[in-house]
């Protein structure tokens, strides 16, 4: 038995990405996206242009996996914030619940801004996330309920 | 876990590949990735030793078409096959769709196999999933060698559920795209149960 799939309406789209956008411009990031614990992208906004996003959201479920890993090996719950500085470009990553908030900055940001930033704006994407994770999703209609084996099938021709 | 996206109209979901070590898990992910045309398919992401060992994970986002207007993607993942990565291999698990399990069909191979099947059943039941009840195929890889184990044998050992069976020789292609297929029409017959 897989999990039960999330589903994401339009409407709770737009309000993480609004979220996202005031995010980005108070800590002068480039980049910021909203991950799944799995892997999966939910939102990014920014300068996203060339970026993988997809690789990168992978990437930073993988990372956080591994830390959460260790420290459960010295007895911590789980590590709540990473952080990787380069030389021009940093990543900054807060665990909230089952997301990852995954931000992206240069020299025109600090990582003090960046961390003072994503830690305001978790209780909201918390409430959020919550939110879309516990929605009755009864009027929704699935994409799949009329899939045919046909449909299927045509996938892979 | 799959993710379904109203506003992007997008269906994401995750398939890892499992098997003893040097079974082809990477092969398979390769060969995928090779044979797709550029616009249907993101980075190869090896996360490899220098000797071309899988150290943690290998991953490509693969996009399939389009269902009732959903962009259909299958996050295609393998786990390190090393017994001593099995911290690694708990973690790829988590929010898994749908498993293969790449066998390797060389008759040295089968006690490799049989272990790395019970280490699967275990990390799925730790991740709270049950293999009998999660979209899984089975593939006896490398059929194109010379001291394999027959397909009924390797079958008897091996088969859990009735899952389908595959043969692949992966280095080559043979079967490769058969288990994908199999693997997710099981992941999207599931979508529509639930």
């Amino acid at each position: 038995m897989a999990d039960t799939p999330i589903l994401l309406r339009e409407k709770q789209y737009h309000q993480i990405k609004a979220v996202l956008a005031r995010l980005r411009l108070d800590s002068a990031a480039k980049v910021v996206f909203l991950v799944d614990k799995d892997g999966q992208e939910i939102a990014s906004l920014g300068e996203v242009g060339n970026l993988d996003t997809t690789s990168l959201a992978s990437l930073a479920a993988g990372n956080v996996a591994a830390t959460g890993g260790m420290a459960q090996l010295i007895g911590e719950k789980e590590f709540p914030t990473l952080s990787h500085e380069g030389e021009r470009e940093s990543i900054h990553i807060s665990v909230i619940g089952r997301l990852l908030l995954v931000v992206v900055f240069d020299d025109r940001s600090s990582l003090g801004l960046v961390k003072l930033r994503s830690k305001q704006i978790s209780q909201q994407l918390a409430t959020l996330f919550n939110e879309i994770a516990n929605a009755d999703n009864g009027d929704l209609e699935s994409p799949f309920a009329g899939i045919t084996d046909e449909d299927i099938d045509s996938l892979f021709n | 876990m799959t993710f379904i996206n109203y506003a992007s109209r997008e269906i994401n979901c995750k398939i890892v590949y499992y098997g003893p070590g040097l079974c082809g898990k990477t092969t398979n992910l390769q060969y995928i990735f090779d044979s797709t045309a550029p616009q249907s398919k993101g980075k190869l992401i090896s996360l490899a030793t220098e000797t071309d060992r899988t150290l943690f994970f290998d991953f490509m986002p693969l996009e399939l078409g389009t269902v009732r207007g959903f962009k259909t993607r299958f996050h295609l993942y393998t786990v390190p096959g090393q017994v001593f990565y099995d911290a690694s291999r708990k973690l790829i698990l988590k929010g898994v769709d749908g498993v293969v399990f790449v066998a390797d069909s060389q008759e040295e191979r089968m006690d490799a196999n049989i272990e790395s099947l019970y280490n699967l059943e275990e990390n799925l039941q730790s991740q709270g999933y049950d293999l009998m009840k999660i979209p899984y195929v089975l593939q006896l890889n490398k059929r194109d060698l010379t001291n394999i184990i027959p397909v009924e044998d390797l079958a008897a050992e091996l088969q859990r559920k009735g899952e389908p069976v595959v043969e692949a020789v992966a280095s080559t292609g043979a079967g490769v795209f058969d288990t994908l297929k199999a693997v997710a029409k099981q992941v999207l017959t599931e979508l529509r149960k639930s």
